[in-house]
């Protein structure tokens, strides 16, 4: 497979993680430049129906990894089952979504492997016979282009994670009309001795649930406050400023993790994924992991004091200055636009 | 329980960073604060220090501007401290930090070692893992709750979007902690008073680099990121400014 770019789809319970059609999407364009094919794998147990979905692709094949111990996902049973996998078939490229569970076996699998994982890229292309990655650094101060040491058009296992939400997944390519790649079923390697983390069930707080407290995808407006609200008390701003305009309080992480604002508040990739008609961003910086979950709103507008914050970067309109003073003032102007 | 919290030094959130002569890193003139997951690593720590005993001990890599983290952790609870200290270890990839820390420990027999899911600069997420994998030891990541028990560790992992998952596992172990797991304390007078007199144990470049491979990955170009939207900044004072904006946002975005 040394021609093949090798795409490591994800499931859990049988279902396959929409993010997996990303990478393939990903996979598709680099494949234009490197002229290498694409194949998929998937690890688990009893994987007929997400396999299928795969294989409707324009994938070359689709491999069912399976067997019983990987009917729950834990990082030795993966790691275990994915190196010998990858050790026979030695792809040029391996391509992972950047998940929580990618993140929690790859760099393993990378080194059991003696390889190197280029992990959280937003992009990657072909230049020069030669892979570069881009990624965000710096919480997305900077760009980065990354490369693999001694690169060489041969090589093989190079192996690289790609951020959710870098290329889109209803962009991957279907296969020709009526057809479907081929699903080889093999059967998975298992160590010995028993995985050394035992999970349990996945589950949702049951208050969140409960409460169906707010569902920040509903609504059409929504002002979000990262660290630069300084003090709890200063969410009233805010506050009046969602109240003129029948949105909703939103917050970045580090708001929440302060418990100023409840979890169900929170946007960005440990959090909800909004896209509302307009977004305000008063004083977030814009950290890729806030950027993730808003990106995709209508209009998106930015107030801070940085003018260098990454926020600009993907705002319609911003204003530099102290949010303390802006957003009375724009509290006021709206009221006054709308009465 | 004897604890490891690696913790790394970084640009200040609010920094305005400039690149390096080689545009591969940024200059060193900036001002520096932990890494924000790797505070609330420590945190986690002392916390179980104080619940069941032993020590904590914070391991960071850097130069001799490094330091100030770990005496910051030491002024916070800490009772040792390990400092690789050389400008080259701020070069090298996620795994032959993992292998520079596996070195400098060899012999200590932690119980847990604790580190932040991912740093603020490189943002890998990677180096806590590979410590486990290196030391041969379980590891589990993006942890939001450790709960000691009689035969390891009872964990609460986060997952995406709203989801948790409990998990057990054996010790030792890695732990990635994520931002928000507790309340980070603040050092008191008389805590940072105590660090001055803690013992912070050097680690030399040339004690571990018989231990590193060849970096397998490297930064070729460090720029400003391309701009993917014309954002309209609108400026003047604040009444002014706000006028302005609703205008924008009534005539030309059209979503008021």
């Amino acid at each position: 497979m040394a021609d093949t770019i090798l795409v490591v789809a994800e499931q859990r319970e049988g279902r396959l993680n929409r993010v997996s059609f990303e990478t393939i999407a990903a996979a598709q364009s680099l494949a234009k430049d490197t002229g290498w094919s694409i194949e998929a794998v998937l690890a688990g147990d009893n994987l007929s129906a997400p396999a299928a979905e795969l294989a409707s692709k324009a994938v070359a094949r689709v491999h069912a990894l399976e067997a019983p111990a990987l009917a729950a996902y834990t990082s030795d049973a993966y790691v275990h089952a994915l190196k010998a996998f990858l050790a026979e078939k030695q792809p040029a490229l391996v391509l992972f979504p950047h998940t929580y569970q990618v993140r929690d076996f790859a760099p393993r699998l990378a080194l059991a492997l003696d390889r190197a994982l280029i992990s959280d890229a937003t992009g990657c292309r072909f230049e020069n016979g030669k892979l570069l990655f881009t990624r965000q650094m710096f919480q997305g101060k900077f760009s980065a282009d990354v490369s693999f040491a001694d690169d060489t058009p041969s090589a093989t296992l190079r192996m690289a994670t790609l951020q959710i939400g870098a290329y889109r997944g209803d962009e991957a390519q279907a296969g020709p009309e009526n057809t479907t790649a081929p699903v080889e079923h093999v059967t998975a390697a298992v160590a010995n001795t028993p995985p050394r983390v035992t999970p349990h069930e996945v589950f949702q707080e049951s208050g969140q649930e409960a409460k169906q407290a707010v569902d920040l995808s509903q609504a059409e407006v929504i002002v979000a406050v990262g660290r630069g609200i300084k003090e709890q008390k200063n969410l009233a701003l805010a506050e009046a400023l969602a109240q003129v305009l029948h949105g909703e309080v939103a917050a970045s992480r580090p708001i929440c993790d302060n418990g100023w604002l409840p979890l169900d508040r929170q946007i960005g990739s440990s959090g909800q994924t909004v896209a509302p008609k307009l977004y305000f961003a008063l004083g977030i910086s814009g950290a890729i992991q806030h950027i993730v979950g808003m990106k995709g709103s209508r209009t998106i507008v930015a107030i801070n004091k940085d003018a260098e914050a990454p926020i600009f970067e993907i705002a319609d309109v911003g204003i530099v200055g102290n949010l303390f003073d802006i957003v009375p003032a724009l509290t006021e102007e709206i009221k006054k636009a709308t009465a | 329980m004897k604890i490891l919290v690696c913790i790394k030094q970084v640009p200040q959130k609010d920094a305005p960073l400039k690149l390096n002569d080689s545009a591969t890193w940024i200059r060193d003139d900036v001002s520096w604060e932990v890494n924000e997951p790797d505070a609330y690593a420590l945190e986690e720590a002392l916390r179980q220090k104080e619940k069941h005993g032993g020590e904590v001990i914070v391991l960071t890599a850097g130069p001799a501007r490094a330091q100030q983290v770990l005496r910051e952790a030491l002024a916070k609870g800490a009772t040792g401290a390990i400092h690789l200290e050389d400008e080259k270890f701020v070069h090298l990839d996620s795994a032959n930090t993992a292998r520079a820390i596996a070195a400098s420990i060899e012999g200590e027999n932690f119980d847990l070692i604790v580190t932040g899911l991912q740093s603020d600069d490189y943002g890998a997420a990677q180096t806590g893992v590979l410590l486990a994998e290196i030391l041969g030891i379980p590891h589990a990541t993006i942890i939001i709750g450790i709960e000691k028990t009689d035969t390891g560790l009872h964990l609460k992992r986060e997952l995406e979007a709203g989801h948790y998952q409990y998990i057990d596992l054996p010790t030792p172990a890695v732990l990635t902690i994520q931002s928000g797991i507790n309340k980070l304390r603040y050092a008191t007078l008389i805590g940072i008073k105590q660090a001055k007199t803690k013992p912070v144990r050097k680690v030399a470049w040339a004690e571990v680099e018989g231990r590193l491979s060849k970096n397998l990955q490297q930064i070729e170009r460090l720029y400003i990121p391309h701009k993917q939207k014309q954002t309209r900044l609108i400026d003047g004072p604040p009444a002014e400014a706000a006028k302005k904006l609703v205008e924008y946002l009534r005539n030309d975005a059209r979503v008021i």
